[in-house]
């Protein structure tokens, strides 16, 4: 039982990452209809930079709040120089779009800082958490920060001017247009939060997984399949599809035997294909009917 | 928001290509085969050994062409399709002792199985969300091939090597260049028959679903079949690719096939123009020669340099060479009135 407890905690430790990388891919999709499959190269560049701030000597906090305003504006410079211009291009251009993102943000990082894996430090320290063996300080950091991300997420988008107005522009940009909203910029914004969001993801498992240019790409993979199961739509779906994920992830390597460490992709390549076939609106979003 | 959203006209995903234009003329054709027969008499072993490369990517990028150009669905997964038919032409020729020729239409048959069956999901899935499973599928084959499980026959980690083959009948020419013959003549082959796929009823229908999946399926198309078909044909022609591949590079081995492979056929269809057959061995040439000249002007830079030419490419030229192609066409025509 206490295995048992154990791996959900994990679980959920691992999940609050994922939710957050599905968190920002979701923001991305509600904005500009598209999955960018280089949210988790921008979130491993924002957490060397991050690194390299740390290594001129910068306390820890300072580095992180450098690095989301870094992100923020890096976000949305990507959108207004590289995507903006393909708003009204195909499918097809935009995924190699995002692809040349991809290779390009994964080429300099390596050229950087190059390929050797980095040590990463965390804030939180990696002793027992409240002195119970189930769960590090790390994993109950990892969970708190993402808690607070969607407290403070969710009071924006409740309660400011801004947070509607993105809301507006996401659900229907030509009404959002006629009541005076730049829906152009609000894109723009969507595109440095989710930045900022992937940033924060990046740097909290870096500690767990090490710093290399190719960290990501894993955590990418279940955060789309959290994405996904969630609904791709929703971004209270892309928290809980993250949370179960994580959960599930832990369970199915503890108990299944012959399924370790090895087969983590498999698993969550399984687990978008069951989850696109069975329900392709996943748990939260809403189907999509088409007509000619 | 209630459960049924309203009204949702797309765009095609992918910008429809007119069956004429897939194609290339006849006397253009003949040149292009005529240069490729000639051009490794010329040169060194490694530039045939380079040029058979352009070959075998060319016709993986040639099969991502009938899927997406032909039948407008995406695939970011294309170096799975491409490692199984490696793994399958390495595993028969060093456990079974088959001949490498026989060995490449089992992989082939093999890998439109494994399409076929990979596109049933992919059926219900459209635009992002079959590249995104795509992605996910190329992203975990390397884990796949790894696994303990196969390592008896896959060789895990290690890989496998796998013997050249020597020139038949004692013709006098090198391993490298019988390679290259060989290859050219299965990539003429293949060429022709997707030529003839586009230009046949199951092409026609590939197009219908292209440009209108609702409609298409109105006028009496089973879009399912086609669908997976599609997959099906690509997978095996990818396949077939990666056989080639596994014989000419001699080695297999799971990290040779990882994502980043999956992205250089994408780029490649995507420089050599969607919907342009030929436009495939352009795309080819483009993958295998541009990191040579990146890694010369910086090691470590090749991923960059590929992603800043696929900007300028969507930017600039959104059609490929293709549309190149048609340009020079045009000055061409010009320079002749005059």
């Amino acid at each position: 039982m206490e295995l048992f407890t154990n791996q959900v905690l994990a679980g959920i430790a691992t999940g609050a990452i994922y939710a957050c990388m599905a968190l920002a891919v979701v923001m991305i999709y509600q904005a500009i209809d598209h999955l960018n499959f280089a949210q988790g190269e921008m979130a491993m560049f924002s957490t060397f930079v991050c690194w390299q701030l740390m290594q001129w000597g910068v306390p820890y906090w300072g580095a992180f709040l450098i690095t989301l305003v870094f992100s923020f504006a890096g976000g949305i410079a990507i959108e207004r120089l590289l995507f903006k211009p393909l708003a009204k291009a195909p499918i097809l251009t935009n995924v190699a779009g995002f692809i040349a993102l991809y290779a390009i943000i994964n080429s300099v990082a390596g050229l950087i800082w190059d390929f050797t894996i980095k040590q990463f430090p965390t804030p939180f320290g990696s002793s027992p958490f409240l002195g119970s063996q189930l769960i590090s300080t790390h994993q109950a950091g990892m969970i708190g920060v993402t808690l607070m991300l969607l407290v403070l997420l969710f009071v924006f988008f409740r309660f400011t001017r801004m947070g509607l107005a993105m809301r507006a522009a996401a659900s229907l940009p030509e009404s959002a247009r006629l009541v005076g909203i730049n829906t152009s910029w609000m894109i723009a914004l969507g595109w440095g939060m989710a930045a900022a969001i992937g940033a924060i993801a990046g740097m909290l498992i870096a500690p767990v997984v090490f710093l290399e240019p190719n960290m990501m790409l894993g955590v990418l993979i279940y955060g789309f399949a959290a994405a996904v199961l969630g609904g791709l739509t929703s971004p209270l779906g892309a928290v809980v599809g993250g949370f179960l994920v994580g959960v599930f992830e832990n369970l199915v390597g503890t108990y299944i035997p012959g399924v370790g460490n090895e087969l983590k992709l498999p698993i969550a390549l399984a687990l978008i294909v069951t989850v696109l076939v069975v329900n392709p609106a996943g748990l939260f979003g809403r189907p999509i009917v088409k007509r000619v | 928001m209630s459960a049924v959203e309203d009204v949702v006209t797309e765009a095609p995903a992918v910008e429809a290509v007119p069956k004429r234009a897939m194609t290339l003329g006849y006397g253009t054709s003949l040149v292009m085969l005529g240069l490729l027969i000639v051009a490794p008499m010329f040169v060194k072993n490694f530039i045939i050994f380079q040029l058979t490369m352009l070959l075998i990517y060319g016709l993986a990028v040639l099969a991502l062409n009938i899927l997406t150009g032909g039948s407008g669905q995406f695939s970011l997964g294309q170096s799975a399709f491409y490692a199984v038919g490696a793994y399958t032409s390495a595993i028969l020729m060093e456990h079974v002792g088959m001949n490498y020729a026989l060995t490449l239409p089992i992989a082939g048959i093999v890998c439109f199985g494994f399409g076929f069956l990979f596109g049933q999901p992919a059926l219900r899935l459209s635009g992002v969300y079959l590249a995104l499973a795509t992605f996910a599928l190329a992203t975990a084959m390397p884990q796949l091939l790894k696994l303990g499980y196969f390592e008896h026959w896959t060789g895990g980690v290690q890989g496998l090597v796998v013997t050249k083959p020597d020139a038949p009948f004692g013709l006098p020419m090198s391993q490298d260049m019988w390679l290259y013959y060989f290859t050219l003549v299965v990539t003429i082959a293949i060429y022709i028959f997707s030529v003839n796929l586009l230009r046949s009823r199951s092409g026609r229908a590939f197009m219908a679903i292209r440009d209108n999946e609702i409609a298409a399926s109105a006028m009496g198309i089973d879009v399912a079949l086609y669908k997976t078909l599609a997959f099906g044909v690509s997978a095996g022609i990818t396949g077939v690719a990666g056989g080639l591949g596994a014989i000419t590079v001699q080695f297999v081995a799971p990290d040779g096939y990882t994502i980043s492979l999956a992205i250089n056929l994408f780029l490649g269809m995507v420089v050599g123009g969607v919907g342009w057959l030929p436009g495939s061995i352009v795309g080819s040439a483009f993958i295998i020669f541009v990191p040579n000249i990146a890694e010369g002007i910086s090691k470590g830079l090749s991923g960059a340099v590929f992603g800043i030419l696929l900007f300028l490419v969507i930017f600039l030229v959104p059609h490929g060479a293709r549309q190149v192609a048609i340009v020079a066409q045009q000055l061409i025509g010009k320079l002749k009135k005059n």
